[in-house]
């Protein structure tokens, strides 16, 4: 069966206060998940006050500057700093979405953060992706062809077929969607997940590719597609807007069409 | 322990090659479902009032015979498609699992098969 309840050393405990701020006019509370793997001990939550005007506007630059002024132990992964390499994902006030794009002001309140949910944790807020990965790689994310290339040009693409990848090729695998969906969490060793369902279908539509039949052929299967029971967490946590359920409802069609 | 890559782990033992029929099978029951329910639920209020022999004649008409052999078909087959979906979902151990997708695969057949069976016995006068 699932389990509802946290093994007894994954527990979250209350941790430790910082950054007591006086004369702040935007004083502003984050309570952060932390673990370190090497001390042995359960996570827990610190709490971190900082005044919002020494830092910049998204969460991000807030985390940014609580390991810069006030706890170097603070670990956490980002890159881009403007939601094009999804390194920053990470469940803000109960959403998973990137850091770098969220408000601060956003959230009322006490800003709550959490590693990606239901991931292996590496460190702090560090999930383990590499299964995630492994089932990115599972589905050849590459053009795959059968004809040889043009030899004077390159394989032409029609506007309207090019079209077709508008809303999927935006993905930038930040694993905010498969790591919010519940069948991902209990099934996730087979389940292939949103993210990875929706890169499925980005190369199922592209006119280019050839190898559509074995595609669909690797992906008909009662776990690594058909978990998906259309709940739509993927949809609304999604913090580029896209809509990977859209693209499983869509495979499925697929699916259908090819025995009918 | 066991020494895997995370590629291998996740190709695990390939694709089943299934399920399509499946999803489109839940969704198609579940359209037949609803017609025949409703029919159902509105014929119980008309004859709700009716005795054994009006009953039994309403039964025996081929018609009625067809459509309720129909709604008992579809929807036991459509719950052993629906609860084969939330064993899977829950239930993790290859034991458990196989063992109640079993009893529960051969419950909605016999469910299946009696109502059929008390609907054609009624059906072909041997009450």
């Amino acid at each position: 069966m699932a389990e509802f309840k946290l093994p007894a050393n994954s527990r979250i405990t209350e941790g430790k206060t910082y950054g007591q701020v006086s004369g702040a006019k935007r004083a502003k509370t984050f309570q952060i998940y932390r673990w370190d793997p090497d001390s042995g001990e359960n996570p827990r939550t610190d709490t971190y006050v900082i005044d919002l005007d020494k830092c910049g506007p998204m969460v991000l630059d807030a985390i940014l500057y609580i390991k810069n002024e006030i706890d170097p132990t603070l670990t956490f992964r980002r890159s881009c700093r403007e939601g094009i390499c999804g390194s920053c994902a990470m469940n803000i006030d109960g959403t998973n979405t990137l850091a770098c794009t969220k408000a601060t002001t956003s959230v009322n309140g006490t800003v709550k953060i959490y590693p990606l949910p239901h991931m292996p944790v590496l460190k702090d807020l560090v999930p383990d992706l590499s299964h995630f990965y492994a089932q990115y790689a599972s589905i050849k994310p590459w053009l795959q062809t059968k004809s040889p290339a043009p030899p004077d040009k390159e394989r032409l693409q029609s506007v309207e077929d090019r079209e077709k990848i508008d809303g999927l090729y935006e993905c930038i695998l930040c694993a905010c969607c498969s790591t919010s969906c519940p069948s991902y969490w209990w099934n996730g060793e087979r389940y292939l997940g949103p993210a990875v369902l929706l890169q499925a279908y980005r190369w199922l539509v592209d006119s280019r590719d050839e190898a559509t039949g074995e595609r669909l052929d690797e992906l008909e299967d009662p776990f690594r597609l058909y978990r998906c029971h259309t709940i739509m967490n993927c949809a609304k946590t999604c913090p580029k807007g896209l809509n990977p359920a859209k693209a499983i409802s869509e495979i499925k069609k697929m699916m259908v069409q090819r025995t009918l | 322990m066991k020494l895997q890559s995370d590629l291998s782990r996740v190709l695990g033992l390939g694709s089943a090659r299934s399920g399509a029929h499946h999803w489109l099978h839940q969704r198609l029951t579940a359209i037949a479902i609803l017609p025949l329910s409703l029919w159902f639920v509105t014929a119980l209020l008309t004859h709700m009032h009716d005795d054994v022999v009006d009953l039994t004649n309403w039964i025996r008409s081929p018609f009625v015979t067809v459509l309720l052999v129909s709604l008992i078909a579809a929807m036991f087959y459509h719950a052993k498609l629906g609860l084969q979906v939330v064993i899977e979902d829950y239930f993790h151990s290859d034991v458990a699992k196989v063992a109640l997708l079993i009893t529960m695969k051969l419950g909605c057949a016999f469910g299946a098969l009696l109502g059929i069976v008390s609907v054609l016995k009624i059906s072909f006068g041997m009450t």
